[in-house]
């Protein structure tokens, strides 16, 4: 398996991935309310009506910056490769928002909280945006962009 | 004042389990949807660990009549796979594939690498504005 994937951190990804539920379990149980990072932030942001109120969102929004720095300066210092230059950042951005939007919900939304609910639309909709960036990456590099 | 706390301490949670199962490298989440190449499997494990701690929270969560700092459940009731859940998650799929960012990592990223985070999450909010400008008025 490992040696088979070198890359992979399967310890790392199983303990991430139990934090992130725990902290979609606090906002069920605590707050009544789906741990969507595409929906809360688009609340925060003003530009939906739907989700928690405005404030609660943007506090959420917060503790994912903070989360994420505390991480990196106090646990183990995060090392990231992005694509290069900004170009791919803001296309991927712009069609990330849009589509998110489109489709109600991301990764954590569908993918962690909907499939965990066994709801057929985060079901379908988690099989199709995997498919679609298998099938992005794939042509990307076929066309000679690939950057990872 | 309880609740707002409540989603900053999730939120935190949230944001640092992103940082250590290492989803906020794009590159390693390009390297799980590049099964064509060195495939890194590292995001079955995270959305595993996350899957199956929220698959026992959905059954106790069915046990509660409501939340316990709030005044009810807001759940999505929808049930319709139609054109836009289909066209709107491939839409995400490419810039997931495009940028190796969702709006998590996205987010989480933004202290630590302000520059490319506040390109991705700036192009994002505008996509968001855009749809939010394009689509029929909803809730």
């Amino acid at each position: 398996m490992i040696a088979a994937f070198p890359d992979a951190q399967p310890i790392e990804g199983l303990i991430g991935g139990v934090l992130i539920g725990l902290a979609a379990a606090i906002m069920l149980v605590g707050l009544g309310r789906i741990a969507g990072v595409s929906g809360i932030t688009a609340r925060a942001a003003g530009l939906t009506q739907s989700g928690p109120s405005r404030i609660v969102a943007a506090l959420f929004v917060f503790g994912l910056l903070l989360g994420g720095a505390a991480s990196h300066q106090f646990i183990t210092p995060i090392e990231s490769t992005f694509p290069p230059g900004l170009t791919w950042l803001i296309i991927g951005g712009l069609i990330t928002g849009f589509g998110t939007r489109m489709g109600s919900g991301c990764t954590s939304g569908h993918g962690v909280c909907g499939m965990s609910r066994f709801s057929q639309r985060s079901i379908v909709s988690t099989v199709t945006f995997i498919a679609s960036g298998i099938a992005t990456v794939a042509i990307v590099n076929a066309l000679g962009g690939g950057w990872s | 004042m309880k609740q707002g706390l409540t989603a900053l301490i999730a939120g935190t949670i949230f944001g640092l389990g992103l940082a250590v199962s290492g989803m906020m490298d794009p590159a390693r989440v390009r390297g799980f949807l590049d099964v064509f190449g060195q495939w890194d499997p590292t995001l079955v494990f995270v959305m595993g660990g996350a899957s199956v701690t929220m698959m026992i929270v959905w059954r106790f969560q069915r046990g509660l009549s409501s939340p316990l700092i709030a005044p009810s459940f807001h759940l999505p009731g929808t049930k319709d796979i139609d054109g836009r859940l289909i066209t709107g998650a491939t839409l995400f799929g490419i810039g997931w594939g495009i940028a190796g960012l969702c709006p998590g990592p996205g987010i989480a990223s933004l202290l630590v690498n302000p520059i490319p985070a506040a390109t991705f999450v700036g192009a994002m909010l505008i996509g968001m504005a855009i749809f939010r400008i394009t689509e029929k008025p909803d809730a």
